[in-house]
């Protein structure tokens, strides 16, 4: 039993993470059609974004003290962080939360690069054909993905949680559940939250939702859906990058991370459904589950390798017995 | 319908195995006239054309074709080590063992298209890629890699009494310039081959599914056979390609299957020019060549190239530089891949065409609505001919001009 709540606890944020990068993706899919690649590499980019404003925190001043040497004689540097010098034990409390306070920096950063990206290479991809699409932001992956690489080598950076969240859960004897975990699942319950809250009670969501359903008619009265499309676009590129931001405790960041969860939040939003964003949490969280069933010894013993493959072959079931997916709408992405 | 005539075949098919055969001599100037590389241009080109014979044709963009390229490595250590260390052996196997994993990938996945059939194949070489790190692991030797062994079995040869430390062929080592020569042959017997397909009834099949597929099914072909058959003939030609590598280097990895190398052989056909007979021939040598020139560039290099630009300047110019070279090859490859596919969906062969001014190469706009086009860049099926609507306006109006003047 216990064993079972494990896995399901477990399952849950890994499951957080696959739903909050499929959402982003199923949301850039349901307004532009766009087939997007290079969202795994924004994924990324926001865990970047924590790397960065970590650094940004902890640049320091040094200073010598003559009265006091180190151990092998020469004088003791004393570093202190310049936001320590100037806001005193603030400074520290900033500097421990460093991840969570970044995502004030990785909402304008990724908004911005998301409309970038929209406005200068996607919009141009519209007309052409998905294989065209899938080409041209798979080549956009590889220079994100290599331009953080250049800036920042190919080691994980490690990044902590604050100290508050850094101990473990204990539940019962056996059920361990570390805090950052619990933070994780609970951050990316708001975020999905938020992101159907502004698109189910905004009018800015409503002309969005008619748009997705028929974006001739939108235009036609009137609206300028396009710069509105451009817009949900900078905001799956946000959710990818708060998902990468909070992630980074979980995962050191490296510059390929993105697309490790690239592949497996494309199935999740195959599974889920092409453009159906509730299928898209549906599915994040069933796989991530499921993924966490699969790599309990018992089930391992009696299949081997299962919990390498299981997620693909839900997807590959999937997709032959329910072609459209979970939850997916009727004329979306048919052939 | 244009038709093309056997006699160019025959003179394009024996165009390409001189140049193949000169090999050595044309490559010389730009520098990559050795047979390590060269070897590499054959086999991947190998890669590519099968590739090209179910992209290029059918439409249908695969995202996991390296786990055939993976598997026909693994069947040919594996036949090294329990059969013999003869090439025919292990590229017989590597074929048919790639044929049958295409044969029941192919089977699942060829029930979708567009999108799907990417997630699918992909969803597919993933697993391969996985399970051979995991529970495949007596088979594949996991991250170590599958190695030949001098105690290995070796019963065919220890039945017929044939020695041989390395693989070989007949006896010739496959490293060096005879290497080259076998890869060669090879390369040369799948362009023909594809040559073949592409103006077989077979072929012309496999475009009129990527032109219109619901009107084939109205004409009454169930398309599923034809596009099967093409998905395990590329297969096949991964798995050969696959074989060779493993007869080169005899060390199957698992990273041959990451969907990474799967990008790698898209991007050579599309550079190339999908749909093109010689078009991933070219894509192939073009990238494998610029990867090995570029990773070999250090920023110290490229410091002594640019002893002419002025000090200050030096300095961000090397630093600018040194990013798209070396380990920033990638950057580069990344870079082209997207410049391709936004500028050039033709790839380098509308490119040749466009540039030598060809008639009846309209401008493709993208990947998915390629022209047919042939080897050399001929279409196949002809444009409507165009009239010179100008002309006649002019006359009209002369006529018209003339009648109103007129009493």
């Amino acid at each position: 039993m216990d064993a079972i709540v494990l896995q399901i606890l477990n399952g849950l944020d890994k499951g957080g993470a696959y739903a909050l990068i499929a959402l982003g993706l199923t949301l850039a899919f349901g307004t532009l059609g766009v087939v997007n690649f290079a969202h795994g590499a924004l994924f990324m980019l926001g865990a970047f974004c924590a790397v960065v404003f970590n650094k940004l925190l902890t640049l320091e001043i040094v200073k010598i003290d003559p009265t006091r040497t180190t151990p092998w004689g020469s004088p003791l540097e004393i570093k202190t962080p310049y936001v320590q010098a100037m806001l005193g034990d603030w400074g520290k409390v900033l500097i421990d939360y460093s991840v969570p306070v970044s995502i004030l920096l990785a909402i304008p950063v990724m908004l911005l690069i998301g409309i970038l990206i929209e406005r200068g290479l996607i919009r141009f991809f519209y007309k052409r054909p998905h294989a065209d699409q899938i080409l041209v932001t798979f080549g956009l992956a590889i220079v994100l993905q290599e331009i953080v690489k250049h800036f920042f080598g190919a080691n994980p950076i490690a990044q902590s949680a604050p100290a508050l969240f850094s101990g473990s859960l204990q539940i019962t004897e056996a059920i361990v559940y570390p805090y950052w975990r619990i933070v994780y699942l609970c951050f990316s319950l708001v975020v999905i939250g938020a992101v159907f809250a502004f698109l189910q009670l905004t009018t800015f969501g409503m002309v969005v939702r008619a748009g997705m359903q028929d974006r001739e008619t939108v235009g036609l009265l009137g609206i300028n859906i396009e710069r509105r499309f451009t817009i949900v676009f900078g905001l799956a590129a946000i959710v990818a990058g708060l998902a990468g931001v909070m992630y980074t405790p979980i995962v050191p960041p490296d510059y390929h991370m993105g697309m490790d969860f690239l592949v497996l939040s494309f199935v999740v939003v195959v599974v889920g459904g092409m453009g159906s964003l509730p299928g898209a949490v549906l599915a994040g969280f069933l796989l991530g589950i499921l993924q966490s069933f699969a790599s309990m010894n018992e089930i391992k013993g009696l299949l081997p390798g299962i919990d390498q493959i299981i997620i693909y072959l839900v997807a590959v079931v999937v997709l032959l017995v329910r072609p459209r997916g979970l939850l997916g709408r009727k004329g979306v992405m048919e052939s | 319908m244009k038709h093309t005539s056997k006699l160019a075949d025959i003179a394009l098919l024996i165009g390409f195995a001189i140049v193949v055969a000169l090999g050595p001599i044309i490559f010389t100037p730009i520098g990559a006239g050795y047979p390590d590389l060269l070897q590499k241009f054959a086999i991947y080109g190998i890669f590519a054309i099968g590739f090209n014979i179910l992209f290029g044709l059918t439409g249908y963009l695969s995202f996991g074709h390296a786990a055939f390229l993976g598997v026909g490595s693994y069947a040919a250590v594996w036949s090294f080590k329990l059969l013999s260390m003869d090439l025919l052996p292990a590229v017989a196997m590597s074929v048919v063992l790639a044929g049958v994993l295409a044969l029941a990938i192919g089977f699942v996945s060829l029930r979708r298209s567009g999108i799907y059939f990417s997630i699918l194949t992909l969803a597919f070489a993933q697993m391969c890629y996985n399970m051979a790190y995991s529970v495949l692991t007596p088979i594949t030797n996991g991250e170590t890699g599958l190695r030949v062994l001098r105690q290995d079995p070796r019963y065919l040869d220890a039945a017929i009494g044939y020695v041989s430390p390395t693989p070989s062929l007949f006896g010739m080592q496959i490293t060096g310039w005879t290497g080259f020569y076998i890869c060669g042959a090879v390369l040369v017997a799948a362009f023909g081959l594809s040559i073949a397909i592409f103006r077989s009834p077979f072929g012309m099949t496999l475009r009129a599914i990527k032109s219109n597929q619901n009107r084939m099914g109205y004409t009454g072909y169930s398309t599923r056979p034809y596009l099967l058959s093409a998905f395990v003939i590329s297969g096949m030609f991964a798995g050969l390609a696959g074989a060779l590598l493993a007869a080169t280097d005899p060390l199957a990895g698992a990273e041959r299957m990451q969907w990474t190398a799967s990008g790698e052989v898209v991007l050579m056909t599309i550079l190339g020019g999908a749909g093109t007979l010689l078009g991933p021939v070219l894509g192939t040598g073009i990238i494998k060549y610029f990867e090995n020139i570029f990773s070999a560039y250090n920023e110290a290099q490229l410091k002594a190239m640019f002893t002419f630009v002025p000090d200050g300047l030096r300095e961000p110019v090397v630093k600018t530089l040194s990013l798209f070279v070396g380990e920033g090859w990638q950057l580069t490859l990344g870079l082209l891949f997207m410049a391709v596919v936004i500028f050039l969906p033709g790839g380098v062969m509308e490119g040749i065409n466009r540039l030598i001014g060809l008639k009846h190469t309209p401008k493709v706009r993208s990947l998915g609505d390629s022209p047919q086009r042939d080897g050399l860049g001929e279409m196949v099926i002809e444009e409507m001919p165009t009239h010179d609507r100008t002309a006649e306006i002019e006359k009209n109006a002369a006529e018209q001009q003339a009648r109103a003047t007129a009493p």
